[in-house]
């Protein structure tokens, strides 16, 4: 199986819409991260949204094209074969695009007659093989590499480490998981556990790893996505977690948003900080806090950095 | 058809007697309570069609009623009444009174996917919510949800444009749904946002509302997309007899009118 993955020496980026707004403190420290890596990152050109969580209900094969487009201009114009994207959402309709297209031909007629008349090159399944930020990290560097190349450790920092919905289900779409050792699971991911652990973190056993954090409602639906978040800021606190460590734009925001309405809403407050993964990773790697964009996140977890001794 | 399981021990189809004497023995009140009888003729034996007609509803039939969705369901754990498995039973047994009990809550799907994960038969059921959440709109039982008008706003940004800008979306969800975009607890968060970005950012961040992301060259991808659409939505009014539908509607008005005007 390792003999087989591909070096992400060299990757298409596709950030995608979360990481120019929100999400902007995972787009820095993403880039920032693969710098300190030596991992090079090329930026999808001219790239549309994937479709989120929306388009789909207004249409699954849009939402299909929508990521076709972004996968040919990664393979066809910019000779790629490997998109990486950071956020859950890209992630996750990328990869429900690739199995779309190789096992239904509705779906292959649909996005070559847009494509045609979009005026591009119709995108084919195996053209590219999308990965997540943390695959691009732990099979493009490893644990024992990035290890050495940790400056500043987190240790003495308990993480509760937070993958959501859309990195692990459903499982069909992700082939590669769920293969034995090395491979991630789809029931308890560990490939973020994984890095941070090399980074010196202590993970907690979290068991909402893969709850969900009501993302696609949090302004449609807002009480539960609160009742939700708060189910997942109180068991991070239960397991004794300082930090919950997200992979997601849209989890991340979520979190964010839903304590404060949970604080303003419900009276609840928490005091379990949330960064993303990359942000932690990249101030073990000896960047500034700054760099990373700790400042930019709702959740302010410097006190906390600096009295572990981290920022 | 067999009469349906619960459902015939709700407050409604309980009978209590005051005052009953039998054979001299009084069993009145709480002892003498009982089930009322009930025959469902009312069946709509298109249901389980029309909701595979629509996109997501494709793999109901599949469905052989393990409840593994409604037991790993993320809203189901927070309310009780949010009932995969049991809206699939009702759609394919056709009894669409029985499913419009719950019409107002089916749409709270958060497409978690842990129901498709479960499933052993590929029934997609986070599809199937979809799928019927839209036809309970097309057929008029319900006004379009909450999430209808988001995924809306969204999709018609996403086909304009190529790209989304997240202050306009929720602008334009608010402007949607009627609600006042001055929510204390939005208001709260920006708050700490501004207080916390720097300035080059939320210049950035604002030009971007005003100006708008956009894809280039994307005007052909556009007009692909759209007509697709409108194609699609034909199909979907016709498999759902919605213009037909219409049609006698207008036909039932028209004696009640004629009897207003007289």
């Amino acid at each position: 199986m390792s003999s087989e993955k591909k070096p992400y020496q060299k990757v298409a980026y596709y950030p995608g819409c979360a990481l120019e707004g929100t999400g902007h403190a995972y787009n820095r420290s993403t880039k920032e991260v693969g710098k300190a890596l030596g991992l090079e990152l090329d930026e999808v050109n001219n790239w549309n949204c994937c479709g989120a969580m929306e388009v789909k209900n207004i249409d699954p094969k849009i939402q299909t094209y929508l990521s076709s487009r972004v996968m040919s201009i990664a393979a066809n114009e910019m000779g790629h074969d490997v998109v990486m994207a950071p956020c859950n959402g890209c992630y996750h309709n990328l990869k429900k695009a690739e199995y779309d297209l190789k096992n239904d031909a509705d779906s292959r007629q649909v996005v070559d007659r847009i494509s045609s008349k979009a005026g591009h090159k119709t995108y084919e399944a195996g053209q590219v093989e999308t990965i997540h930020a943390l695959d691009w990290i732990k099979d493009g560097i490893g644990e024992e590499a990035l290890r050495a190349r940790i400056k500043n450790s987190l240790k003495g920092l308990k993480v509760a480490n937070y993958y959501g919905c859309m990195y692990t289900r459903p499982r069909h779409i992700f082939p590669e998981k769920d293969q034995g050792e090395g491979s991630e699971s789809t029931s308890q991911p560990h490939f973020m556990d994984d890095l941070l652990a090399a980074a010196g973190a202590e993970n907690v056993d979290f068991p909402l790893k893969t709850a969900c954090c009501g993302g696609a409602h949090t302004l449609s639906d807002s009480d539960t996505s609160t009742l939700l978040v708060l189910n997942i800021l109180r068991a991070a606190e239960a397991a004794g977690a300082d930090v919950i460590a997200t992979e997601c734009p849209t989890c991340h925001s979520g979190l964010e948003m839903h304590q404060v309405r949970a604080e303003s809403k419900f009276g609840y407050t928490s005091n379990v900080k949330i960064t993303y993964f990359t942000q932690l990773l990249g101030m073990a790697l000896g960047l500034s806090a700054k760099k990373v964009g700790m400042h930019e996140n709702i959740s302010d977890s410097m006190a906390l950095l600096k009295q572990k001794g981290i920022a | 058809m067999p009469i349906h399981e619960e459902h015939l021990i709700r407050p409604e189809n309980l009978k209590t007697h005051e005052d009953l004497v039998i054979d001299g023995i009084d069993v009145s009140g709480h002892w003498s309570t009982f089930i009322e009888s009930r025959v469902v003729t009312d069946y709509n034996e298109a249901l389980e069609e029309e909701i595979a007609a629509l996109p997501g509803g494709e793999f109901i039939h599949r469905c052989w009623q393990c409840g593994s969705c409604t037991n790993s369901c993320t809203v189901n754990a927070i309310n009780p009444d949010f009932n995969p498995r049991y809206w699939i039973y009702l759609i394919r047994v056709g009894m669409e009174s029985e499913l419009l009990r719950d019409k107002d809550i089916i749409w709270q799907c958060v497409s978690c996917n842990k129901c498709t994960y479960a499933c052993p038969r590929d029934v997609v059921p986070e599809g199937v919510m979809k799928a019927t959440a839209h036809w309970l709109e097309l057929k008029g039982h319900t006004p379009k949800s909450p999430s209808m008008l988001f995924d809306e706003e969204f999709s018609e940004q996403v086909i304009e444009t190529g790209k989304i800008e997240e202050g306009r979306i929720i602008r334009g969800f608010f402007k949607r749904t009627g609600q006042p975009l001055m929510q204390d607890w939005l208001v709260e968060m920006a708050k700490r946002l501004v207080a916390k970005l720097p300035v080059t950012l939320l210049v950035k961040m604002g030009l971007a509302s005003v100006l708008r992301p956009r894809t280039s060259g994307w005007s052909g991808a556009r007009d692909a997309i759209q007509e697709y659409v409108d194609e699609k939505q034909a199909e979907q009014r016709k498999a759902l007899r919605l213009d037909e539908l219409v049609e006698i509607a207008k036909q039932e008005v028209k004696p009640g009118q004629q009897a207003a005007a007289e």
